[in-house]
């Protein structure tokens, strides 16, 4: 195993060892820290230890007996279900639009699209504190939504972007010969066979929305607080097990949606 | 309509095609222009709340109480100014290095593997991705405190004496950024390298170059658009980054951003807090511009 050759430049497996090793070391440096999160929310004690010195649940206790967290779970979610609806209608509706337009201020366009992903995020949150201060949107739920569907439509943009890239746009043209409308050839045409994109670009943008961390800093306040500003407070003053509760349970999340995402885009291949 | 039919229908001819092709165009571009309005309700929303209040915040980094003025770019002419800006490029080369040493050899691992392998591993980079990023933080944080389980057990095994210093300073941040930038890096990365063709390779080594010289004078160069991009990717998120090092630096790593977020929440100095955000914003699109200007945006941008 070890003399056989590995690449086409007959380098050897056992040549390569430290290769293996090495990859090995950053995968589990990538994956490893994560998990073993979800052990400690498992222990009995107030201490980080482990193995853990018994098994409890208390600290989920904690997490669904606290009223704070509570809220600022309901509002993360809610926020995340209304910005997965905004952005990938809209998004959809945009990435049809510079893909079918093709008018020379799709560039222009598409430069705005990549804005809220390269405009640092503290730079994004302080204009929207500004802005909001203006129009009374601070600490309110449209506010929330508007500014996370900021967020996660340049992400909706690319991924139904790229899944329209692979779909014949004949088909649609097909449909409107025999005599249907624009909008019904897309709903009945296009959507179903661009359906993966879509569906992936919603989930990214309902964790995009559950993970958005600085923009809720200052835009999410008072009884609007969401949940990961509620953990981005609890982790500057002091290290509560019930975060390991909770970040399990956020992994548990990411873990699902992930799976969701892949599996969905497997189907289609 | 066949040219024989038309010519066979009197009246119908070159004559009227005229008219009836820029009537065709106008139709053309009535349906382009209604086409192009359906992005803009995206469009709209994203300006009005991603990009308008940063040129008001510009046109405000100019504004005093007298008018125009320099002042809020002189006061960060500053020795702490100056000691923050350091920090954040420091910090920023570093983590890009280090994601570039690490990553390099993982998306190379990933594109060599068969696609099974290569779906496992691709799946583990992106799981990082998909989990919170407090999780994330949070996980580092019960690693590397002072009575931490990395402290715990060194201590127990008898390595060290006392507990190493490893989080709320620039070691912490850098190895909590480290680990949520690296997928920047593989990522892009892996898709220059799965572009390549393996009988490259085959060739370089038919024509007599030793494996290591084909990997550095053939595969390297061919997937250094991949590196390029990674490499830009990750270094502009560093400079602009602010929960990671809030977090893990305990306020003894003061990046850029936290200096924004200081100015704003403490002094609610908007005037030094916009000028600060214009220098921010001005050094990654300078960076992005440069860039652009070597390898193309929209190949930077399509990798990711």
């Amino acid at each position: 195993m070890l003399r056989r050759a590995a690449t086409e430049t007959q380098i050897t497996h056992g040549r390569r060892v430290w290769l293996y090793v090495l990859v090995g070391l950053t995968v589990l440096f990538l994956i490893l820290p994560s998990l073993l999160v979800i052990p400690l929310s498992f222990s009995d004690s107030r201490f980080l230890q482990f193995p853990p010195p018994g098994w409890s649940v208390r600290w989920y206790e904690a997490y669904f007996a606290a009223i704070e967290w509570r809220d600022a779970t309901i509002v993360s979610l809610t926020a995340a279900a209304f910005t997965t609806v905004v952005s990938t209608v809209l998004g959809t509706l945009a990435a049809y639009s510079l893909h079918t337009a093709r008018s020379r201020l799709g560039q222009v366009a598409y430069l705005v699209f990549v804005a809220p992903l390269v405009i640092p995020g503290i730079l994004v949150a302080i204009g929207i504190f500004l802005l909001y201060a203006q129009v009374g949107l601070n600490n309110t739920l449209p506010g929330i939504v508007l500014a996370h569907s900021v967020m996660a439509i340049p992400l909706v943009v690319i991924t139904v972007a790229s899944g329209l890239k692979n779909y014949d746009m004949s088909q649609e043209m097909v449909a409107r010969s025999l005599g249907a409308g624009r909008p019904w050839a897309f709903l009945t045409v296009t959507l179903p066979q661009i359906k993966v994109s879509v569906i992936a670009g919603a989930l990214l943008a309902f964790i995009t929305s559950l993970d958005e961390v600085v923009i809720s800093l200052f835009i999410a306040g008072g009884d609007k607080a969401t949940l990961t500003r509620r953990m981005f407070n609890a982790l500057r003053d002091e290290i509560d097990p019930t975060i390991a509760a909770i970040s399990t349970l956020l992994i548990a999340v990411s873990v699902l949606l992930l799976g969701l995402s892949q599996s969905v885009q497997a189907r289609k291949g | 309509m066949t040219a024989d039919a038309a010519a066979a229908v009197p009246g119908r001819g070159a004559r009227d095609e005229a008219p009836n092709a820029a009537r065709y165009r106008t139709a053309e571009r009535r349906e382009s222009a209604a086409l192009g309005s359906l992005a803009l309700p995206a469009l709209l929303l994203i300006f009005a709340i991603a990009l308008a209040p940063n040129l008001w915040l510009g046109w405000m980094s100019f504004r005093g109480a007298g008018g125009f003025t320099l002042a809020h770019y002189q006061r960060l002419w500053h020795p702490n100014y100056l000691l923050t800006l350091r920090t954040t490029f420091e910090l920023s080369f570093l983590v890009t290095a280090i994601c570039v040493a690490l990553g390099y050899p993982l998306a190379y691992m990933i594109a060599q593997s068969r696609p099974r392998v290569a779906a496992l591993l691709l799946l583990l980079v992106l799981f990082p991705v998909w989990t919170s990023l407090l999780v994330r933080c949070y996980a580092w944080l019960v690693l590397l405190q002072r009575r931490g389980l990395i402290n715990t057990w060194l201590t127990d095994a008898g390595i060290i004496d006392g507990p190493l210093r490893l989080v709320h300073n620039f070691t912490g941040t850098t190895i909590g950024m480290v680990h949520i930038m690296l997928p920047f890096m593989v990522l892009p990365l892996y898709a220059a390298m799965r572009a390549i063709s393996r009988d490259y390779m085959r060739a370089a080594a038919n024509l007599g170059a030793s494996p290591v010289k084909a990997f550095w004078q053939v595969y390297v160069p061919l997937s250094l658009p991949g590196l390029m991009a990674g490499v830009i990717i990750v270094f502009v998120l560093c400079l602009g980054f602010y929960v990671t090092p809030a977090l893990l630096g305990g306020g003894r790593v003061m990046m850029w951003s936290m200096q924004i977020e200081r100015t704003v929440t403490y002094h609610s100095d908007w005037g030094a807090a916009s000028a600060l955000g214009v220098v921010l914003l001005a050094m990654t699109l300078l960076i992005l511009w440069l860039v652009g200007r070597l390898v193309g945006f929209r190949r930077i941008m399509g990798a990711g």
